[in-house]
């Protein structure tokens, strides 16, 4: 059988699943979490306990700001010992609070039992929605966008099918591979939950064909909950974007500056689904995440529950520590992760990963000339043109950025990673994009 | 901290090939080709490519050293690649004098002139083949009979090639089934012409490593046969068939490997599907009503000169164009 994919561009980085193998193990509670106000899209969270608070495991600490927002809760028990900042992957301080861990005590409505609790009629999408927003969840797949805001479909339109996002595209990554096994029932009642929530009665469940043991196993799952379908994809990046994992398995594009519900979509991550699950039936807030630490030098390559705002550092050095030749730490995957300039930054709800890149691959290569061989062409997959875009961002030529969509851009990196003359293609872009889009938002004032 | 961490935006993952390696792959794809040259007309072949690419290289390295005053790359294969490409567009009895001039032609006005790698308008190769061709008409339509002239360069006996007796009127040749000869290199032509199974399978070869895509070459060879195949059927008695045309004078070198150079084709699979019906439709008709025998280079570089259009006006199909224009 052809499995389905996007139909433009896209590109196969190599680099394995390390960790794919590797069961989810429980990280120990640290000494001190660092839990910072900003770990979504979106207004950064309100601060609301003091130095010297007492606080316990689910605890709200800080209070989501606006409608694009997201309550933050603590992830330990302990003593608020600072509300400032607190170390991030960029090496600037952010704003965050610092508790001093005392115990393991959770709040007292947080079922911690590990029976599976299947009965999702006793909720209304209402509640579902209340309960999300309280528990803070966001995408966990990377964007962090809210999910209460992505969930809460607009009276005039009408949500066809929720995709389950359990595509996992960038290499090394392996999280919501483990998730998806080891979470298998959770995720399945999470996505009944979602699907109530947007008021749908499909769900499709995306998964790459380089998981066959999670296809597998939530297949055979899904026959117990009618109107979810797990869909085998083919391996391409970037499939695990809304956008292509829409085109892949519903053959739908959404329009250029549309959203996914345009189209009757809604897409969230497998790791969220199981996060929906915990906060509606459990009502645990988001206070834990699994997270890849891999890399080719890395002893253990490893997947970790660890709690939000345990620093990544402790991570690492779990994985069996860092690696002598160690040049690069990236948050996230290869593709679209952050680089970062320290270790000690904590877990936060959208760290999917740890990677850590040897010392030879962690510089660019010297840019050559462009020989203009339409290989960032060919791989960009919302069809631009990256040679051309950097060259009018480069020259500030932003008419011309606007005329050839470079608002379009989902920054996957495809055209860097095709360039055989090592253009920093993308780094253009970026500035391209986000002066053109000054300029639309000026325009519209 | 001592052991600073390297940051950059991302992505941080890279694809394997580099200019370098591609230049290097189409260098490997033509090896056949120069095989079955070395064989059909021997020491000629050898020597005008080696002073070919030598010059090519020396030239391109003292422009950039000594008037762009720049660091020369020459490691990145790609004045290499346009001294084999010349060398191949040439007769193989030609004097090392006039390979020289094409080299500086090739390096000095049609590549380095134009700003250097990747700012060439048209094929370095082909307009210094074309301008040899309008300056030494006579040393450039001589043509070395394969085989039985290896061990002669320049006092090789030559003889005429498929194309050059269609023009004539000559179209005996289709009745003698040579399609074989022309397959294997016993025909006449420019040293890398000859061979249509060793440049079939550098073609194949550089698809299969995503060197190129097959847009082009195979738009131009459909081209060919579509519209030289409709002439045929039209008159046999004044057209020939057309296979001849497919495997007879540069085409198949022509869309493989000429029209095929990245920095002068256009970007999109549309583009460049338009462009090489572009070349197929001109090289017939040049062809056929031309004063030339052969039409490829002049097709190839008449296309070169509209590539830009071509980009500006079929760019890549876009994810979620509106669906009214």
């Amino acid at each position: 059988m052809k499995l389905s994919t996007f139909k433009i561009g896209g590109v196969h980085p190599s680099g394995s699943k390390l960790s794919a193998d590797q069961p989810i193990k429980v990280m120990p509670i640290p000494d001190t979490v660092y839990i910072p106000a900003a770990q979504h899209i979106g207004k950064p969270a309100d601060i609301i306990v003091q130095k010297g608070d007492k606080v316990k495991v689910g605890q709200l600490i800080a209070k989501s700001s606006g409608f694009v927002s997201a309550n933050i809760h603590s992830s330990v028990s302990g003593t608020v010992t600072a509300v400032g900042p607190v170390p991030d992957p960029s090496g600037i301080a952010k704003m965050g609070v610092t508790i001093k861990v005392e115990g393991d005590e959770w709040m007292e409505d947080i079922d911690r039992s590990e029976t599976l609790d299947t009965n999702v009629d006793r909720f209304s999408d209402k509640e579902i929605i209340d309960r999300v927003t309280a528990a803070g969840i966001v995408g966990m797949g990377g964007a962090t966008f809210p999910a209460h805001v992505k969930f809460t479909v607009p009276l005039e339109k009408k949500a066809e099918a929720l995709l389950i996002n359990g595509v996992e595209c960038e290499p090394y990554l392996t999280a919501d591979h483990r998730v998806m096994l080891e979470k298998s029932e959770q995720l399945m009642v999470g996505v009944k939950l979602i699907m109530k929530a947007v008021k749908t009665e499909k769900a499709f469940i995306g998964i790459e064909a380089n998981k066959p043991d999670a296809i597998e196993k939530l297949t055979e799952l899904s026959r117990k909950y009618a109107g979810i379908k797990v869909v085998p994809l083919a391996l391409k990046y970037p499939q695990g974007s809304e956008k292509h994992l829409i085109k892949a398995i519903m053959n739908k594009e959404v329009p250029s500056g549309k959203l996914p519900i345009d189209v009757g979509a809604v897409v969230s991550n497998a790791g969220t689904a199981v996060a929906v699950y915990e906060a509606v039936m459990k009502s645990k807030p988001l206070i834990e995440r699994v997270v890849t630490v891999t890399g080719n030098s890395v002893k253990n390559p490893s997947n970790f529950l660890a709690r939000i705002g345990t620093p990544v550092r402790l991570l690492i050095e779990a994985a069996g520590g860092l690696p002598e030749d160690t040049g690069k730490v990236i948050s996230g995957g290869p593709m679209m992760g952050k680089a970062a300039t320290n270790t000690d930054f904590p877990v936060a709800k959208g760290t999917s990963g740890v990677l850590i890149m040897p010392e030879e691959l962690a510089h660019r290569r010297e840019p050559e000339p462009c020989i203009r061989c339409g290989k960032c062409v060919d791989a960009c997959p919302m069809g631009l043109e990256p040679y051309l875009l950097s060259v009018y961002s480069r020259k500030k030529m932003w008419n011309e950025c606007e005329e050839h969509y470079i608002y379009d851009c989902i920054e996957c990196g495809c055209c860097v990673y095709s360039c055989p003359a090592a253009r920093p293609l993308l780094d253009y872009m970026r500035l391209g994009k986000s002066t053109v889009m000054g300029i639309i938002r000026s325009r519209k004032k | 901290m001592s052991n600073l961490l390297t940051i950059s935006p991302s992505p941080h993952f890279k694809d394997k090939p580099t200019t370098k390696s591609l230049m290097f792959g189409v260098l490997t794809a033509l090896i056949p080709t120069f095989l079955v040259s070395l064989y059909s007309f021997g020491i000629g072949a050898l020597v005008t490519t080696l002073v070919s690419v030598g010059s090519c290289v020396l030239f391109e390295w003292l422009i950039t050293k000594y008037l762009l005053k720049q660091q020369p790359h020459i490691a990145d294969g790609s004045a290499i690649l346009t001294g084999v490409l010349l060398a191949f567009n040439l007769p193989s009895n030609i004097s090392p004098f006039i390979v020289m001039f094409g080299a500086l032609i090739a390096i000095g006005i049609a590549k380095m002139c134009f700003g250097g790698l990747g700012c060439n308008l048209f094929n370095p190769a082909l307009v210094a083949r074309v301008f040899l061709l309008i300056s030494f008409p006579v040393q450039m339509t001589s043509w070395p009979k394969p085989i039985e002239s290896r061990l002669n360069y320049l006092d090789a006996v030559t003889g005429a090639t498929p194309m050059a007796a269609i023009k004539a009127g000559d179209l005996s040749i289709c009745e003698n089934a040579n399609f074989i000869d022309m397959m294997i290199g016993k025909a006449g032509g420019s040293l890398g012409e000859v061979a249509a199974i060793a440049l079939i399978l550098g073609g194949i070869y550089m698809i299969a490593r995503k060197i190129i895509t097959w847009h082009i070459p195979v738009s131009i060879i459909l081209t060919v046969f579509a519209f030289a195949g409709l002439l045929w059927l039209i008159d046999p008695s004044q057209y020939v068939n057309p296979l001849y045309h497919i495997l007879g004078g540069g085409l198949l070198l022509g869309a493989i490997f000429m029209a095929t150079d990245y920095v002068t084709s256009p970007m999109s699979a549309t583009g460049k599907i338009i462009f090489g019906i572009g070349i197929g439709l001109l090289t017939i008709i040049i062809r056929l009503w031309g004063n030339y025998p052969e039409g490829m280079s002049f097709a190839i570089l008449l296309m070169n000169a509209v590539v830009p259009l071509i980009n500006k006006k079929f760019q890549p199909a876009r994810f979620g164009a509106p669906k009214t224009k």
